[in-house]
């Protein structure tokens, strides 16, 4: 019997031109083409809060907005507006221009700016490191520099509950963690309080996110905000090696990726496909009280990109040991970074420097609050 | 004596009650609405007026009537935005204070046509007591049978609610509204859909502004060409202008548009000029989000012709020369106004009412205030002022809704009229931030 296709759609992204289903966006179409050929990938928008497992999620972070250069065969006007390509969908003859527009790469990078003027960068003590989003998005797209110099934002520190640890001062909002409460545990607890820069994610009065997939909204924050509470302070993800394994649980499909360290399993998180999104939720006792080796059946390793610091090549001990080894890893990573200052070697002008800026920013701190 | 449409009543003493509103001539319209005309007529009527949506996009509103979807079995919801919380903008409240019977009148006139049977009128929450006025005016509107089942026995229904917001800006964009209706946190949706496919409860819904609405009830009785033969070119009828600032007579005016931005400024009927001994500075001509203006582009266009109160005149020029009609908060500055602690007090409105939901907003409005915080208390950079146009170029049209652009257009116009204002505030910067400094001639208060 022969299936029956509904129409596809003809779109051009950055000149490529690919076929998608009705009702796809964007972002979508652009992932069909990197999947099908893997060197296509930096073509694909940066999502920071779209999450494709979560119905709704998207149009918030603008770190995805691309050019729609003709809306469609039968309109072929440009969008006034660049769009947000997670939550855009396509019509018949769409022409999008991502990589290929200099006014989309220059939004893109002040959205790193928008999103790192109050994120803290303390990527070093940070655990999401080596897996972070925000990471990723301001190496590929942002600036090495800062033109902030006012005092960042911070927030009481807050207690929700003995799994999850929340740090809401390293949150982006992209509300990821809002959606999987409300799509896929009984009851939300947890949402965002105030506005604008001041908008937290919190629980009413302190109370704690109790429920089987709480543990998830570690899995889909793409920053260091939410973390898991017994992996805490342990390793760096990139001294760790993920296992895929699996057993039999009855409250989820019990398909886990196992993060070792020597013999000890130090974490439990979902499996994640190549855009960074978990396959299958997964319940808080597979994630939090599953730690021993002898719970879990070993399917193998899992495979990352050689690109992503996980990888490490852990696994390939022959490869490491070419003598051009590391050569070629430079070669892979090198990336020009965009930073016109000067910069000098002479040690005590170096030392000066640095005294300056702290008093310039000691001195922003006393400067009066913007209340009067 | 120029036509008045939405306020030629309002002086009445007791107007704000059934009886006199109705010896008034009032609910005239929904008798000759209900009784004699389709909702398509009055659809049409609306068409003809060429009226433009009067909270600060101007789009026509019979277009936008026209857009909504009309799906079988599904109902239609008709929302009144009475959110009015643009600073410089009072207009809506006080026509709901003194007139409520009128809004109430082209509610009814207006869900008739769309084949609405509830519609919500959203008020500001600081306005409790224009909230009672409007609830006592539909208890009345009842009690004669102008609301509620079967109304004047032509078998319409018309349900009519009174919701109090919890007063914040955001809530006035069309999309945060009806979240915020839905008694969910007022963040704009993303469009597409729009509300006229997907709105209210998923509904199609049409969202249109206090003043739009009251002008119904004029054009149902007069017909949609005679209320199109006011005005001039496409901006058709009268509009409210809250004048506010250094002018003699600040308040609630109608105005024919058309009427020259000279005339409105300095005759007697309107603002009656300048306040005694100063001169025009600037002007903002739409509420604080429309681009501010200096004063040899006020009465006349960058071309040279006169300036008309119209949403075609003011916006001459573009942003480069021009400004917006917008919601019609006109704000008169004199040479004593500090422009740096004007957009830095803008600024810091839209910094507090910013919802925080998309990136560019959350943080850019915060960062703008910051940084004009310190030019204006002396410790600013001349890097600054670029950084500025920058960020708010960068805000704009990159967020969900219109207000990342209202929070960037302040800020970019008053460097690209003002300039030299913050270049002397930075070179200058103990004298600045002092109270009473001298800048060009004029002392700052």
């Amino acid at each position: 019997m022969e299936e029956i296709k509904p129409q596809l759609i003809k779109i051009t992204f950055d000149g490529i031109e690919v076929e998608v289903e009705p009702g796809t966006t964007i972002m979508q179409a652009a992932r069909k083409i990197a999947e099908a050929d893997e060197s296509q990938g930096y073509l694909v928008p940066p999502a920071m809060c779209y999450y494709k497992p979560l119905p709704t999620s998207g149009g918030k972070c603008r770190a995805c907005l691309v050019r729609v250069a003709a809306g469609s065969a039968k309109d072929p006007r440009p969008m006034p507006k660049l769009v947000p390509s997670c939550i855009t969908q396509v019509q018949e003859g769409m022409i999008v221009e991502n990589t290929t527009n200099d006014a989309v790469l220059d939004t893109r990078k002040s959205i790193v700016e928008f999103l790192l003027i109050n994120h803290p960068l303390d990527c070093p003590v940070c655990d999401q490191a080596g897996e972070c989003h925000l990471q990723d998005f301001s190496f590929e797209h942002g600036s090495a520099k800062t033109r902030y110099e006012e005092e960042r934002r911070t927030f009481e520190k807050i207690d929700i509950g003995p799994f999850v640890q929340l740090h809401m001062t390293r949150c982006i909002l992209c509300y990821r963690c809002v959606y999987t409460a409300d799509q896929i545990t009984n009851k939300r607890v947890h949402g965002v309080m105030n506005r604008g820069d001041a908008s937290e994610i919190s629980t009413y009065i302190e109370k704690a996110i109790d429920n089987d997939f709480s543990g998830n909204v570690i899995d889909v924050c793409p920053v260091g905000a939410l973390t898991d509470k017994t992996y805490r302070f342990k390793s760096r993800v990139w001294f760790s090696k993920p296992v895929d394994a699996h057993c039999d649980c009855e409250k989820c499909s019990g398909k886990v990726t196992l993060w070792y360290r020597g013999d000890e399993v130090i974490r439990v998180t979902a499996r994640k496909n190549i855009w960074g999104e978990v396959n299958e939720f997964i319940c808080n006792t597979c994630r939090f009280e599953r730690k021993k080796t002898s719970d879990w059946t070993i399917e193998g390793p899992t495979k990352v990109k050689r690109s992503s610091v996980i990888s490490a090549n852990k696994y390939r001990k022959d490869l490491i040991a070419k003598p051009d080894f590391a050569l070629k890893l430079a070669a892979t990573q090198f990336k020009p970074i965009d930073d016109e200052r000067e910069y000098t070697t002479d040690i005590e002008t170096v030392r000066h420097q640095s005294i300056e800026n702290n008093d310039k920013a000691n001195h922003r701190s006393l400067l009066p609050q913007n209340n009067n | 004596m120029a036509k008045k449409i939405l306020t030629e009543h309002i002086n009445v003493p007791g107007i704000e009650t059934f009886e006199v509103y109705r010896k008034q001539g009032g609910y005239t319209a929904v008798e000759k609405a209900i009784k004699t005309m389709t909702p398509e007529e009055v659809v049409e009527e609306a068409k003809k007026s060429g009226i433009r949506g009067r909270g600060g996009a101007g789009f026509p509103m019979g277009m936008k009537w026209g857009f909504l979807a009309k799906p079988e079995g599904v109902p239609r919801y008709l929302v009144c935005n009475a959110d009015e919380s643009e600073p410089g903008t009072f207009k809506d409240h006080h026509l709901m204070k003194c007139i409520p019977h009128l809004l109430i009148e082209g509610m009814i006139v207006s869900s008739f046509a769309l084949g609405a049977n509830k519609s919500f009128i959203y008020v500001r929450g600081e306005l409790m007591y224009v909230i009672r006025i409007l609830e006592k005016a539909i208890e009345e509107a009842k009690a004669n049978g102008f609301l509620g089942k079967n109304i004047l026995g032509s078998g319409y229904d018309l349900e009519l609610v009174v919701q109090p917001g919890g007063g914040a800006y955001i809530c006035g964009e069309e999309t945060a509204l009806l979240e915020s209706l839905e008694g969910k946190r007022g963040n704009p949706r993303n469009k597409p859909p729009f509300p006229a496919v997907k709105g209210l409860y998923q509904s199609p819904t049409v969202v249109n502004n206090v003043e739009s609405i009251s002008n119904m009830p004029w054009v149902i009785n007069n017909g949609g060409d005679a209320y199109a033969a006011i005005g001039i070119g496409r901006s058709t009828g009268t509009k409210l202008i809250s004048a506010s600032g250094h002018i003699q007579k600040p308040g609630v005016y109608e105005i024919e548009l058309g009427v020259s931005v000279d005339e409105f400024l300095n005759s007697d009927e309107y603002c009656g000029g300048i306040r005694k001994g100063h001169h025009l500075k600037a002007l903002v001509a739409g509420g604080s989000s429309v681009p501010i203006l200096p004063a040899h582009l006020i009465t006349k266009t960058a071309a040279g012709e006169d300036r008309l109160m119209s949403y075609e005149s003011l916006s001459d020029g573009g942003f480069a020369t021009g400004t917006m009609l917008g919601s019609g908060g006109f704000i008169v500055f004199d040479e004593t106004a500090c422009i740096v602690r004007n957009t830095w007090n803008f600024s810091r409105f839209y910094h507090h009412e910013s919802c925080g939901q998309c990136s560019p907003c959350r943080e850019g409005t915060g960062w703008m205030e910051k940084v004009l915080h310190r030019i204006e208390h002396g410790h600013g950079s001349m890097h600054d002022i670029d950084l500025l146009v920058d960020v708010a170029k960068k805000i704009e049209g990159n967020t969900i809704c219109p207000l990342g652009d209202a929070a960037a257009w302040p800020v970019a116009s008053a460097i690209r009229h003002f300039r030299d204002e913050f270049e002397w505030h930075i070179t200058n910067p103990h004298e600045a931030s002092q109270p009473g400094a001298v800048f060009m001639g004029a002392v700052l208060a």
